[in-house]
């Protein structure tokens, strides 16, 4: 009996620890530090559409041997062009969709879906 | 798309007089050379291993060559040295039995618009004989500052974002920018001050004079998934629909296509740089890396011959090796 109840007062401490580790890790994206990542490969942004918490840091890497550049449709952002590994970092600061497309290669496109 | 795709690249045989099989011939003959030949709107394809076949060539009255992508700067496995293959396609230029006259370049001369991409290639077309050479931007050349310095230095006398017309024994060129202002999920776009300046242009010409028209992406639609098309395009060809003979020459693509339809004929050149997939063959459109010992066959200059009459022109592909 002893035993069992040991147990279960372990098994109750680590769903703590869990739950705690999970809502830790769920407020990350909401601070400075938040960052989330976008890569170029084939001619296509991965992952397309990219959902993250206003503030978050975002930065897109060129995987391809080709030239890309990342331009919101509306001119929110806009990267010089990014050769092989060149990256570019954007941080929004208000919440929407940002549809946005390489001006090189414009069948290119992706959006960020940025949320409060 | 794809469903079409062939349909719609493929010449109508009825009424241009070239039916599929002779099409693909001429497609399958290119990456190791040939000679396409339009006479009175009919194609006539040589290849260039058939000595005896190409006999029947003659010289024509005016002779250019087109060559395209020669991305500057590109250093990647694809061809770690893009100096050395446009070397081996200025010597081929100079060797021409009948030499060229003028080179024109489709584009993408350099790979990242830098100043010393662009002094590369001046320095190295210095070696070659043709002394004029025309040039259309492509995408590459015009990541500076809205394209100003490809302007300075390679269309000092055109108009807009770098277009202009010229003419050369009867026959009028035309060289057109369709790189710039792209729109998202869009094609390559032509714009309509563009637009308004062709049908300017080509209004007070005769219907018999010959029409060269360059631009970097094609302005047939090769394969719009991967952006191998112009949207307005057909805006353009409707200017040029009453003219007999128009010849539409473009680079972008890596690889050369042909296609006749009514009285144009629509040709892409091979690449000084590096190859591209065929459409649809690869998940992208980008470089294609092959054995070192098959590049300077996929590589290639295209020579045009152009005689007066009933307008034949010999467009000859020929790869560096």
């Amino acid at each position: 009996m002893p035993r069992i109840r040991s147990v279960a007062v372990l098994a109750a401490l680590a769903s703590v620890a869990l739950l705690w580790s999970l809502r830790s890790h769920a407020s990350e994206p909401q601070s400075a530090a938040g960052a989330s990542a976008v890569t170029i490969d084939n001619f296509t942004f991965a992952p397309n559409v990219l959902t993250v918490k206003t503030g978050t840091r975002i930065t897109w890497t060129n995987r391809d041997d080709i030239p890309h550049t990342v331009v919101g449709d509306n001119q929110e952002f806009k990267s010089k062009p990014l050769d092989t590994d060149g990256t570019f970092s954007f941080t929004p600061t208000k919440p929407g969709a940002y549809s946005y497309f390489c001006s090189l290669h414009p069948k290119m496109t992706g959006k960020v879906v940025v949320e409060q | 798309m794809s469903r079409t795709r062939d349909d719609e690249r493929l010449p109508h045989a009825q009424h241009d007089g070239v039916d599929r099989r002779g099409f693909l011939k001429c497609m399958a003959w290119a990456g190791t050379g040939a000679l396409c030949v339009l006479q009175a709107g009919i194609l006539k394809s040589y290849s260039l291993s058939d000595p005896d076949a190409f006999k029947g060539h003659k010289k024509g009255d005016l002779s250019f060559v087109q060559i395209s992508d020669s991305h500057m700067g590109f250093n990647k496995p694809a061809n770690p040295d893009v100096i050395s293959t446009f070397q081996t396609a200025i010597a081929r230029i100079n060797a021409l039995p009948t030499p060229a006259e003028f080179i024109l370049h489709t584009g993408d001369i350099s790979h990242l618009s830098k100043q010393e991409e662009f002094d590369n290639i001046q320095q190295l077309l210095g070696a070659a004989k043709p002394k004029d050479v025309f040039f259309v931007p492509g995408e590459h050349d015009v990541l500076e500052d809205d394209g100003k310095p490809y302007r300075e230095r390679f269309a000092r006398n055109s108009e807009g974002a770098g277009w202009y017309s010229f003419d050369k024994k009867g026959v009028h060129f035309i060289g057109l920018v369709n790189v710039m202002n792209l729109k998202a999920g869009g094609l390559g776009n032509l714009g309509r001050e563009q637009l308004e300046w062709l049908e300017e242009d080509t209004r007070s010409l005769s219907k018999s004079t010959p029409i060269i028209v360059f631009a970097h992406i094609p302005l047939w639609s090769v394969y719009p998934e991967w952006g191998w098309g112009t949207d307005d395009s057909a805006q353009a060809l409707s200017y040029l629909k009453r003219f007999g003979s128009v010849t539409v020459l473009n680079g972008h693509i890596h690889q050369v296509m042909q296609k006749v339809e009514g009285n144009v004929t629509f040709h892409t050149a091979a690449s000084t740089a590096f190859p591209q997939p065929q459409p649809g063959s690869a998940p992208s459109p980008g470089s294609m890396t092959v054995p070192a010992d098959q590049l300077r066959h996929l590589l290639g200059i295209t020579d045009v011959n152009f005689k007066h009459g009933k307008h034949p022109l010999a467009v000859i592909d020929s790869t560096l090796e």
